[in-house]
């Protein structure tokens, strides 16, 4: 089956001598939510910028559904969307015409693209902002705005570079329902984004780039099973510093009265904890992990 | 995609852009269509009514009806020229300008698109600016295909600068280098003012390298019936090559990415 997204061997260095890229291969499978991570100046955004040819590539190929950007440019084009971590549209443009622009840019009939223009920015909640200039949007707005222009062509491929920075929790929330029904739709999605807990939720499949290489590149699911141990925090109704009380084999250290951390390893499980803290009269009213569990392991790729 | 879609993707790519040129100049008209008119309607007090009287013929007509198509295409090339700079600088500026590049369309349609945008805007001008000189001289128009075309010639060339000049720009103060420094030096020793006949032999034969010279002349042909010193058939063979040299150089820079991709 075609890949929605193929990398091989990608250089770029730029011309003061910076490189970005140090010989990148990745793979998107068609249909995948797929993540790519890594810490600011790893080379993430070069990578993107190659792909929707904003950036030149000193070498390497690049092929998406199957046409290669140095041979088919055109084509490669038609199949992606780009939303971009900074706003690149006329500030002093209204939002509907905007939207209707790209959608000329791409060859749509006015017609078509005013019925498209007018579903995503529905779906968006844009369309009671469509004759408003676009500067005055709020963020969120904006980069609504900017994933609504990034389908009008409704690609088979969409690149989300942090689409939801700066976005209250609510609107990104309602972002990642949106997206995720891009996906089911059979949009190929591929997130850059500095919200772990954003990746770990919606994608598949991950790959972690650091220092223009990448450091990993496989499913969530065994990447987050490489997770030797996890810490939680846990909750009890109180008392805990009139009580001595030590669980072997855990580690564990209070936190004030009502609250301590216990690092877990991933062989032990939870039971005997549980068992242990009940006999010692502590009682356990809720439980969270302390840290991210997909950031753990990405500070430690990328240290 | 069969060729005939991509030709219609590609017609109506074209149009989004020229339509979008069209539609900026004239929503900001205090700013592109309301300056040359106020500019050149000074230059035909001052020259019709105060100077000109005084100066007597020049090349064979009296010096306000010399003047009026030097002005006019005074006007033309700084305006085509100025259309196309700062309107791509400004989508380059915003960063707007991605929205086309990550879209499939050739780069030869991006640069006719800004370019034709330009080319409307200075003869736009040119049409307000003839139609501000009826006021002040009465003329026929000798030959209006040779008129339209050379201001047609005109204003591409200089959307086609513009559009270079926009490509290598990297702060609003460099659009405006080129007018300033290039542009209306070489429009004022154009033969705008004058007819090259009263320039000494010296200057006369450096003049001749001045391409304006050559646009100035073939449009005073169109519009007066003489070119003065310069072959009517050599003017448009300067200006059909000059045309198809920048064409070539802009869309070799387009391809090169220069002042867009890193």
């Amino acid at each position: 089956m075609t890949k929605a997204l193929e990398i091989r061997n990608l250089h770029k260095t730029y011309d003061n001598g910076h490189v970005a890229l140090k010989g990148i291969d990745l793979e998107v499978a068609q249909g995948d939510f797929f993540a790519l991570l890594g810490p600011n100046g790893a080379g993430k955004s070069t990578t993107i910028g190659i792909i929707s040819s904003l950036v030149n590539k000193s070498s390497g190929k690049v092929s998406i559904f199957g046409h290669d950007i140095d041979r088919n440019l055109t084509l490669a084009k038609r199949h992606l969307g780009i939303v971009p971590q900074e706003f690149n549209f006329n500030q002093f443009e209204k939002v509907q015409d905007i939207i209707i622009t790209q959608a000329g840019y791409y060859g749509m009939r006015s017609t078509v693209a005013r019925k498209r223009c007018e579903h995503y920015l529905k779906a968006l909640g844009l369309w009671d902002k469509r004759h408003e200039s676009s500067r005055m949007l709020s963020g969120g707005m904006k980069r609504r705005l900017m994933i609504a222009r990034a389908l009008i062509h409704e690609p088979k491929l969409l690149i989300l570079d942090e689409p939801t920075a700066g976005v209250d929790i609510e609107l990104r929330r309602s972002l990642w329902d949106f997206m995720e029904e891009v996906n089911r739709n059979g949009t190929t999605i591929i997130l850059t984004t500095h919200y772990l807990e954003e990746a770990e939720q919606m994608c598949n499949n991950i790959a972690i780039i650091d220092q223009g290489q990448i450091v990993e590149n496989t499913s969530m699911k065994k990447l987050l099973g490489k997770l030797q141990k996890e810490r939680f925090i846990l909750d009890t109704l109180g008392g805990l510093q009139q009580k001595e009380f030590n669980v072997e084999g855990y580690l564990i250290e209070p936190r004030d009265d009502f609250s301590f951390e216990v690092e877990v390893d991933k062989t032990q499980g939870l039971n005997r904890l549980f068992t242990e803290l009940g006999k010692s009269g502590i009682e356990v009213v809720s439980m969270r992990n302390k840290a991210n569990r997909l950031e753990e392991l990405f500070v430690s790729m990328t240290r | 995609m069969n060729q005939v879609s991509e030709l219609r993707a590609n017609w109506i790519a074209f149009e989004t852009i020229f339509v979008k040129e069209v539609r900026r100049f004239m929503r900001i008209w205090p700013q592109t269509l309301l300056p040359p008119a106020i500019t050149m309607t000074l230059y035909f007090v001052i020259f019709g009514s105060v100077i000109g009287s005084r100066v007597g013929k020049m090349g064979g007509f009296e010096y306000m009806k010399f003047v009026v198509p030097g002005l006019i295409m005074m006007s033309v090339i700084t305006n085509s020229y100025s259309n196309v700079a700062s309107s791509f600088f400004s989508n380059k500026f915003q960063r707007s300008v991605e929205e086309i590049m990550v879209a499939p369309v050739p780069h030869s349609i991006i640069l006719l698109g800004f370019v034709m945008g330009g080319v409307v805007r200075g003869m736009f001008t040119a049409v307000i600016v003839t139609m501000l000189s009826l006021f002040f001289v009465s003329f026929t128009i000798h030959d209006y295909l040779i008129t339209f075309t050379a201001v047609f010639l005109t204003a591409l060339i200089f959307s086609l600068g513009g559009f270079i000049n926009a490509l290598y720009a990297r702060k609003f103060d460099d659009v405006s280098i080129i007018p300033t420094f290039v542009l209306t030096p070489l429009t004022y020793l154009g033969g705008v003012f004058y007819s090259l006949k009263a320039l000494p032999e010296v200057w006369r034969d450096i003049s001749m390298w001045n391409p304006i010279l050559y646009q100035v002349n073939a449009f005073r042909y169109g519009m007066l019936g003489r070119a003065g010193m310069v072959d009517i058939s050599d003017a448009f063979l300067v200006m059909a090559l000059v045309s198809a040299v920048l064409y070539a150089v802009c869309l070799y820079l387009l391809n090169k990415g220069k002042g867009l991709r890193h």
